[in-house]
């Protein structure tokens, strides 16, 4: 039994559908078109998420074949062929229903978030183009797809984080963001030219299959230097990855994406675009597992991610940043299973991630908007008695983060650094340091964030008559509310608790099949050298033990450590982290600039680029191709013409004397050379 | 009427610009009518190209009248694949940019709409000749339109860019026709086919490269060659830059298909690496130079200059390709690549020129820093630039992306260094288009300029709609496009591998 084609093709098409509509239709309806926009584009979304559990629901239990077809033909030149077309495993499966539950809650989120946005409807349209781009990509079946959907959802995320157009900050993060995904892509393209290339073609499974005749295969550099062919596929399209999913050196732009609005944040900078890079690395396994070099260059800059995005962390005060230098980190942590052949961790950990990370972002938005769009914790405080939802929500989220046992962050994460720890692949080591240290620093940015913002002292003030605000997205005085805080409406809330309820217990009911079970079947494919998985697998006795257990390890330990530390400071003693900062003084420094990747990267390619340009245009264009080569033949010729004109001078005796030097010339060299 | 279809196609635009210069002045509306009457006319009837039989043979519908008989000189015509989707794109972009220039043009509009037509006809005529005198004739006579349209509706610097203009591709001209000469006085025909069957040796050929490419570099306009484009965008009045970004550059790149590849195939083989480097060079260098120009027509010359670059580029590497590896596909594909990116820069700058021509009909200023946030003043057509910004920067689902990504599939195969430095296009075209849009159309109304903008008539919003559908369909769903064209590219790729010597 397979698949039905209409099924899939409604589960894309239903979210554009209600794009274009939100889009084109709503703007000519006055009034109306704000109800028009959310009322089409969420019961599209209804349907799109239904199918896809009903595809989930007929893969896992119906027994349904995969479903891998061409609808269309793109391309066709001599035996190369583009398609369109469906690749729809377990793999997809889940990212479909993952993409479309949190795009859902997103789109009901997004009824209260924005509801006195003057771009409502524009919001509307952008999150369900968004929605069709990911599924695109999720269930593309060729790299020409995969690379249609990878740079559509870049160019939604980066018409959404300038969303709010004229804010400067937003922009420029914007550009910057599409920028560098840009530098990613072009390794990503790269990477797809390789494999044409090397396998002779485009679509998933022909490439999959031949992918064993990679062995021994060259690239030729130079005269002398030949590159192994697997390794110079991965490493290009690991660097689309690096871009997508935002890995050290190309994280600069997620933090500056926070510019865009919270259901935004959520939605695609944290629970599902910035993914996709796992996600791709995961389908292309096959072509993975035939380098190792490649596999190691992963592992350690997933592991870098992972430890030194999440330092920074510690020391933002913007509550929207904290969480996306969690993503960061917790991206590193995918990664990091990728380069240890665990990929089915890795996705395991993106689907859990999804959940809860959404939770914290929508979380803080909440908060967001009980502060009128103040961001900075440190004007925060003590708002757990105002907004109980939002604060025991946000506790679910966070303690999934930290991995406390029991929860779904714990089942993904533990399991991603016992496999590093038994890996024996280059740069395991390294990278166990960091995953394991990383812990403790997750925990640190957690805590410190969740007493910061809910518990303590208020750190605002009410005054009545100041400022009015919520369209106000400008900061007036900081620490002055209107009014104070109180809980957001139920659209707000009701996304939250649907969160919530996956973030705490969807670890627990699937770890088992996902994880240890060969769940995703053919769909991922590990050498069996490689398979840290399995051999983890051997001491898998259900979940409930391994959450038992996972109170006694290293992890655990770290976290409680962290807790007990951020509780101590911020709660009893809110002093002491003032100076602590001032005897870190240079350490903090290093964090508070982010290391200075972004001044060395603008220096380098923005005003590098800039400075380079103007020299080619002046220098090279203007001075010496126009200035010399052009007008300076002008000139040849202008020149020439006036010292010819002086020998027109009129004078009859001028004109008699050249004659007769002429006839001299003439008979003098006859006389001569004549003979 | 099948029989004389392309003459047809031809003198329908020329012979039509008589009656609408007689409207005369007095009455412009009457001119503007017949001008786009013609131009629908000309359109409707070019679709019957569409009956081209890709599986049939390479030429179809064939004319031929003895023009010059003395010389043995024929009026020959006839289509394949490429001259179709070329035909047709001239065709569609006419249309457009007369009821682009409708209400713009006020100072004598019969004049201007004559002359639109005229270079229509005679870009229609470029793409149908078969006889090298024929194609000479229309290659040059094209040059007197434009010459008048940037002279008289010009912009300030206008008779600076118009001699450049006309020294610059009347030289390489020059080199062309002494090619042309050379190969009479050898096979004493025109005849494009013929000429295609003569043996050459390896010298004769290379002196025959080399004049063809001069001029048809220059055409393109291929670094160094290039400095005259930019002059001639920001003189030109919009419909003029929209006519030599969209068409009259694609003549450089379609004679090098026509007289570069069957002529002198060994030549070409031997020095494709002089086009090859000169082709990475315009996409790289020529995109750092885009990012600091200061006029955003000038940007966008300069973006035109290195996205031909591609069409060199999938040209001649697969003269690589070909006589290298022996690889046809990967030849087919870089090859269909640069004919597929001819036809949607075609769309694409026409598109980016007339939206230029939108906003300086409101403010009059072209300079970059005379805009901001231009989205909160016309909200639509800020849906279309950034829709035409991001097929100019290749985003997949427009037509930018097809032809550079089929091109640099098939470069890989050539060589990883080509590849490298093509991809590059990748980050410098984003970088200097999108930066484009966010001094112009985001950020908060600053400048008076922007303060006195009125959002879109209606005949401009259909002009860009017509642009739009063009871009989007292609990336969409270029399968049709390249089906049109495969027998041809082909048909070329079997050209390149046949050795004259």
């Amino acid at each position: 039994m397979g698949l039905s084609t209409s099924v899939l093709l409604t589960i894309a098409l239903a979210p554009l559908l209600g794009s274009l509509v939100a889009g084109f239709v709503s703007p000519f309806l006055g009034r109306a078109g704000r109800a028009v926009a959310h009322t089409v584009t969420i019961a599209c979304m209804i349907v799109s998420v239904a199918l896809s559990f009903h595809v989930l629901y007929q893969l896992t239990v119906g027994g349904a074949d995969n479903y891998n077809q061409n609808l269309y033909t793109w391309f066709q030149i001599g035996q190369v062929n583009a398609s369109v077309g469906f690749m729809v495993d377990r793999l997809t499966a889940m990212m479909l229903v993952v993409v479309g539950f949190v795009s859902l809650v997103v789109h009901l989120y997004t009824i209260g978030y924005m509801r006195d946005d003057p771009g409502y409807t524009r919001f509307f349209s952008y999150i369900s183009l968004f929605t069709f781009s990911m599924f695109m990509l999720v269930m593309s079946n060729n790299f020409m797809q995969l690379f249609f959907g990878w740079e559509a959802v870049g160019l939604v995320s980066y018409l959404l984080i300038g969303f709010w157009y004229k804010r400067p900050t937003a922009i420029f993060a914007n550009l910057k963001a599409f920028l560098v995904n840009r530098v990613g892509d072009f390794g990503f393209l790269l990477g797809i030219a390789a494999v044409l290339t090397f396998l002779h073609t485009l679509d998933y499974a022909s490439a999959f299959s031949a992918a064993p005749g990679l062995a021994g295969q060259t690239l030729q550099i130079t005269a002398n230097t030949q590159w192994d062919a697997a390794t110079v596929i991965c490493i290009l399209l690991f660097v689309g990855a690096m871009g997508k999913s935002a890995q050290v050196p190309l994280h600069v732009w997620l933090p500056d994406s926070m510019e865009g609005p919270t259901p935004i944040s959520a939605l695609i900078h944290a629970a599902t675009m910035v993914t996709a890079g796992i996600f791709m690395v995961a389908r292309m396994s096959p072509l993975f597992e035939m380098s190792s070099t490649a596999l190691s260059f992963v592992l350690v800059i997933g592991a870098t991610t992972a430890l030194f995005t999440g330092l920074i962390g510690i020391v933002q005060n913007d509550i929207k940043r904290v969480v996306a230098y969690s993503t960061l980190s917790q991206l590193g942590y995918m990664t990091v299973a990728l380069g240890v052949s665990m990929y089915s961790g890795a996705v395991f950990h993106l689907m859990t991630h999804a959940f809860f990370k959404a939770l914290l972002f929508l979380g803080a938005g909440s908060v967001i908007i009980a502060m009128h769009h103040e961001q900075d914790m440190r004007y925060m405080g003590g708002l757990r008695k105002y907004m109980p939802i939002t604060w025991i929500t946000m506790w679910i989220g966070s303690l999934a983060l930290v991995a406390v046992p029991f929860t779904s962050g714990f089942y993904s994460k533990d399991a991603i650094i016992e496999a590093v720890g038994l890996s024996h692949r280059w740069g395991a080591n390294y990278a166990y340091f960091c995953v394991m240290a990383g812990a403790l620093v997750t925990g640190l940015y957690t805590f410190r964030q969740m007493y910061l913002t809910f518990h303590g002292k208020e750190r605002f003030t009410v005054v009545a008559s100041h400022g009015h605000g919520h369209d106000d997205h400008d900061h007036h005085e900081p620490g002055v509310l209107a009014h104070a805080p109180k809980e957001s409406p139920w659209v707000v809330t009701v996304p939250l608790v649907l969160l919530a309820i996956p973030s705490l217990l969807i670890g627990y009911v699937t770890v088992a099949p996902m994880l240890f079970g060969n769940w995703f079947g053919s769909a991922i494919h590990v050498d069996e050298a490689n398979n840290v998985l399995a051999e983890l697998g051997q001491e898998f006795h259900g979940a409930a033990v391994m959450a038992l257990h996972g109170f006694t390890q290293l992890p655990f330990l770290l976290v409680v450590a962290a807790f007990v530390i951020c509780t101590y400071i911020y709660v009893f003693n809110p002093a002491l982290a003032g100076r602590i900062k001032q005897a870190l003084k240079p350490l903090w420094t290093v964090l508070d600039r982010k290391y200075w990747a972004d001044e060395v990267e603008y220096a380098l390619f923005a005003s590098g680029g800039q400075k380079m340009g103007r020299l080619f245009w002046k220098f090279s264009d203007a001075g010496v191709i126009d200035g010399v080569a052009v007008n300076g033949s002008v000139r040849l010729v202008h020149r020439g013409a006036a010292l010819l004109r002086r020998l027109q001078t009129g004078y009859l005796y001028h004109y008699a004397f050249a004659m007769i030097i002429g006839v001299i010339v003439l008979f003098g060299g006859y006389r001569l050379f004549g003979n | 009427m099948f029989n004389h279809l392309l003459s047809l196609l031809i003198w329908l635009p020329i012979v039509g610009a008589v009656p609408v210069l007689l409207a005369g002045s007095a009455r412009p509306m009457l001119a503007r009518w017949l001008a786009l009457l013609i131009t629908i006319a000309t359109f409707v009837i070019s679709l019957w190209l569409l009956r081209y039989d890709p599986e049939g043979s390479v030429m179809q519908l064939q004319e031929t009248h003895v023009w010059i008989s003395t010389w043995g000189v024929h009026f020959t015509l006839a289509v394949d694949g490429i001259s179709v989707a070329l035909i047709l794109m001239t065709t569609f972009v006419g249309i457009l940019v007369i009821a682009g220039a409708w209400k713009v043009i006020q100072n004598r509009p019969h004049q201007y709409m004559a002359c639109m037509l005229l270079l229509e006809g005679l870009l229609i005529g470029v793409f149908c000749a078969t006889d090298a005198l024929v194609f000479y004739a229309f290659f040059e006579a094209v040059l007197i339109p434009m010459y008048i349209l940037i002279g008289m509706w010009g912009g300030p610097r206008r008779v600076y860019a118009t001699l450049k203009l006309f020294i610059y591709t009347f030289t390489g001209s020059v080199f062309m026709l002494i090619a042309l000469l050379y190969l009479y006085q050898k096979a004493h025909t025109f005849d494009l086919a013929t000429l295609a069957a003569l043996p050459l040796t390896m010298k004769e050929q290379a002196w025959l490269f080399f004049g063809f490419l001069i001029a048809f570099a220059i055409k393109v306009p291929m670094v160094p060659v290039h400095t005259w484009l930019p002059d001639a965008h920001v003189e030109a009045p919009t419909g003029g830059s929209v006519w030599l970004a969209a068409v009259m550059l694609k003549i450089g790149t379609y004679g090098m298909v026509r007289f570069i590849l069957p002529i002198t195939p060994d030549a070409g083989a031997h020095f494709a690496w002089i086009v090859i480097v000169l082709s990475l060079v315009a996409i790289v260098y020529i995109g750092y130079v885009a990012l600091v120009q200061e006029d955003m027509k000038k940007l966008v010359a300069y973006s035109s200059v290195a996205h031909m670059g591609f069409v060199t580029l999938g040209i001649f590497m697969a003269f690589m390709l070909v006589r290298e590896g022996g690889n046809t596909d990967m030849a087919s594909l870089g090859m269909q690549g640069a004919m597929v990116q001819m036809i949607s820069h075609g769309f694409v700058s026409g598109a980016m020129f007339t939206c230029i021509g939108v906003m300086y009909d409101r403010t009059h200023t072209r300079q970059i820093k005379d805009y901001g946030g231009v989205i909160n003043m016309m909200p639509w057509f800020g849906l279309f630039y950034v829709l035409f910004a991001m097929a100019n920067c290749g985003l997949p689902g427009t037509s930018g992306f097809v032809g550079e990504f089929m091109v640099i599939l098939a470069s890989f195969s050539a060589s990883p260094w080509i590849a490298l430095f093509a991809t590059f296009t990748l980050i410098i075209g984003a970088g200097y288009t999108l930066w484009l849009v966010k001094r112009v159309l985001w950020g908060p109304v600053t400048t008076e300029h922007v303060k006195h903008m009125t959002p879109m008539t209606p005949r401009e919003t259909w002009v860009l709609i017509g642009f739009a559908v063009a871009v989007l369909a292609i990336g969409v769903w270029p399968q049709p496009l390249i089906h049109l064209m495969d027998s041809s590219v082909a048909h070329l790729v079997q050209q390149l591998a046949v050795h004259k010597i």
